[in-house]
């Protein structure tokens, strides 16, 4: 009972802190903490010999780097980014190689589909909150037919009767009310995200916390966070490092930023 | 009068005989319905997803990743920590089979899209798949090249090699394969033929069948093409911010649209930015140019050679490395070829010249050995955006009936058509076993 009343303090607090850290403009930010650290690079270059090509040589003074992304936590997000790889390895996936050993394909696609519709739960509450009644609609349709006629979300009727699927969540809803990115952050086991997006899954998951706490006895309920971790982990295809080249954090940030801004004007 | 004219005509029919003969020898493909005529966008967005071959997936033919660790020695350095094994991926049959490797091109990975699609047919047709990344593909630079600089044409081959001696010591435990074969595109169709040739003298595999897929001629001919198509970026490419911008917002307008990325997504978005033909050759240029910074950035931090980064610098795993993809951004695979690849092999042998080095990095160096294999074949297109014009008729030159060329595809863009997935699989399947 106490930790129920203490949800709606802790979302309070988390869209405080968003609005709070994000919202200045990154441009700017952006632009002069890119010249800190390239002055700072290059003074520590000149300790060493030129190379072929150094920076000096190459690139021109006006030069945009049109994938760069504000992140001043890059050194602790590496390291973040470096354990995830570890866990991944020692952890996550050799339980999803379980998973999919122990658990027959039919199951495993109906137990993502009873995820999905909580998380069509989701995009229905943060599509009210983003005053979307397209989507709200779309959404609570898709958990109404899918809780009921598909046997409590485990069958994917709405999908099969050709309703699109919305997806939204918090950290978009404060998108779509102007709140900034914020720096980028590497969250630990989630892997890449931004302050704003990070904070914003704390409501999320509150929310279906609250939701599964009305409809699943206590017991069931961590199994239900595990399985929900490892279906999760399993449609995604992302591997970290998998690419092989040294410069993989920076296409990753810019990918995923890139990604959520155009989520938010969806 | 009368008899010189008939004379010159038939002279003139002999002539024009014998030049059809030539210009015909390889087989060409009529009535071959790929629907994009333009290479540039047949090489870009490749084939429509309706067209494609229908095959098992990926999960259907099992195929897994696996990892070797082919130098025990090796000290990769510590911002590269990840590449000391090399990750490969099989798809095996449970009985008997015939086993065929696949070598990726420029840049790619053993579970790229075009090694991963060849898999999916090659194994319902009854092979063990092996794939393999290209020798230019960061983890192989690491993990797997003698030297860590790629583009070497005969040291690529032994160390590619070198690698399918390993995998096969460590599948041969577990499956029987009644013969070997081979086969890669673009790059790896290149790095195929100098394979085939060095097994003729090594015979571990004595492959039965090769298939080099839409190969460059010259290496350094089709680098110095991809190099020249980043000069198509609208006003050039001092532009590239204003063009990359383009890109991401014709990108982002289709993605907007729908719900997910789906297979025809490229197409989707082909069409709705209307690309002319100048960029979509600078996006070729351009994505060249990324997958190319990487593999000339692995290799200057493996060798501590002083390209981009300062000779005697140790970057960690956790380094800042903004400043040196910047760098690379703006230099060409030409400026790598002429001031790392180069001047790092004539340190190594001082008696070796410029002009000739370049020169031996091509098909030609070998088209004694190509014409007299006659277990070598070639698929092509005659549109291949990475030939200079005429270079398509080497083919025909060396290879006679074995090379079968398409008239349309670009580069690589028609390897999901149905009819030349086809043609791959019915390469090594006819015949005897």
């Amino acid at each position: 009972m106490r930790s129920t009343a203490s949800r709606p303090a802790l979302v309070v607090l988390a869209c405080c802190l968003v609005v709070a850290c994000s919202s200045t403009p990154d441009q700017q930010q952006l632009e002069q903490q890119q010249e800190q650290l390239l002055d700072q690079q290059l003074q520590q270059l000149q300790e060493y010999p030129e190379p072929v090509f150094s920076a000096d040589r190459v690139i021109p003074i006006d030069a945009i780097d049109v994938t760069s992304v504000y992140d001043p936590w890059e050194p602790m997000n590496k390291r973040i980014y470096n354990f995830n790889y570890h866990f991944d390895q020692w952890v996550f996936l050799p339980v999803v190689r379980g998973w999919r050993v122990v658990v027959p394909r039919p199951a495993r696609i109906g137990v993502r589909n009873f995820f999905n519709t909580f998380r069509d739960v989701r995009t229905a509450a943060n599509s009210a909150l983003q005053a979307s009644p397209k989507k709200f609609f779309q959404s609570l349709g898709r958990v109404l037919v899918n809780s009921t006629i598909g046997l409590f979300g485990t069958i994917d009727v709405a999908t099969s009767m050709g309703m699109p699927r919305p997806d939204e969540d918090f950290g978009q809803t404060l998108g779509h009310w102007g709140v900034g990115q914020g720096p980028y952050l590497v969250l630990p086991l989630l892997g890449p995200s931004n302050l704003r997006d990070g904070l914003g899954e704390l409501p999320d998951f509150a929310l279906q916390n609250y939701i599964q706490g009305n409809l699943l006895a206590k017991p069931l309920r961590a199994t239900v966070f595990l399985f929900d971790s490892i279906d999760t982990r399993e449609k995604t295809n992302f591997r970290y490092y998998e690419t092989g080249s040294a410069f993989e954090y920076r296409t990753v940030r810019w990918l995923y930023s890139t990604k959520r801004r155009l989520d938010v004007e969806k | 009068m009368s008899n010189n004219n008939i004379l010159a005509r038939l002279l003139l029919g002999h002539c024009l005989l014998f030049a059809t003969s030539l210009v015909f020898g390889a087989v060409t493909v009529k009535d071959y319905k790929f629907p994009i005529k333009d290479r540039f966008v047949a090489t870009v967005i490749g084939t429509p997803a309706e067209l494609k071959a229908e095959l098992p997936t990926a999960q259907q033919i099992k195929f897994q990743k696996k990892r070797v660790r082919v130098f025990p020695e090796r000290q990769v350095p510590d911002l590269l920590w990840y590449g000391e094994e090399l990750y490969y991926s099989v798809a095996l049959q449970e009985n008997p089979s015939p086993l065929i490797f696949l070598i990726a091109g420029t840049g790619a990975s053993h579970n790229g899209g075009k090694n991963v699609n060849m898999a999916r047919a090659f194994h319902q047709a009854g092979f063990h798949v092996v794939s393999i990344s290209s020798p230019t593909y960061p983890n192989f630079v690491t993990a797997a090249s003698s030297t860590a600089v790629v583009g070497h044409a005969e040291i690529d081959a032994e160390d590619l090699y070198r690698v399918m001696e390993l995998i096969w010591s460590e599948l041969d435990e577990s499956i029987d394969a009644t013969s070997f074969n081979l086969t890669g595109y673009s790059l790896g169709a290149f790095n195929s033929a100098y394979v085939a040739k060095l097994d003729e003298e090594k015979q571990s595999f004595n492959f039965r069948k090769v298939l080099l897929i839409n190969p460059p001629v010259s290496l350094y001919n089709s680098i110095s093409l991809l190099d020249r198509m980043t000069q198509n970026i609208p006003g050039g490419e001092d532009n590239f911010s204003q063009f990359f911008d383009k890109l991401v917002k014709g990108f982002s307008a289709v993605y907007k649209q729908q719900d997910d990325i789906g297979d025809d997504f490229l197409y989707k978005a082909y069409r709705a930015m209307d690309l002319k033909d100048e960029e979509l050759a600078a996006l070729v240029g351009v994505s060249f140019r990324m997958s190319s910074t990487s593999l000339v950035f692995t290799s200057d931090v493996m060798t501590d050679y002083g390209y981009v980064k300062p000779k005697g610098l140790q970057l960690d795993r956790y380094a800042d490395l903004s400043i040196y993809d910047q760098v690379l951004l703006r230099l060409g695979f030409t400026d790598y070829y002429h001031n790392f690849f180069y001047p790092f092999y004539k340190s190594m042998n001082p008696d070796i010249r410029r002009d000739e080095f370049i020169s031996a990095v091509s098909l030609t160096a070998i088209s004694d050995y190509l014409t007299s294999a006659k277990k070598i074949t070639v698929m092509h297109n005659e549109d291949d955006i990475i030939l200079e014009p005429g270079e398509i008729n080497f083919f025909n030159d060396v290879f006679g009936e074995r090379a079968t060329i398409y008239p349309f595809g670009g580069h690589c863009g028609n390897m999901s058509y149905t009819e030349n997935v086809d043609h791959m699989v019915r390469t090594f399947t006819s015949g005897a076993p």
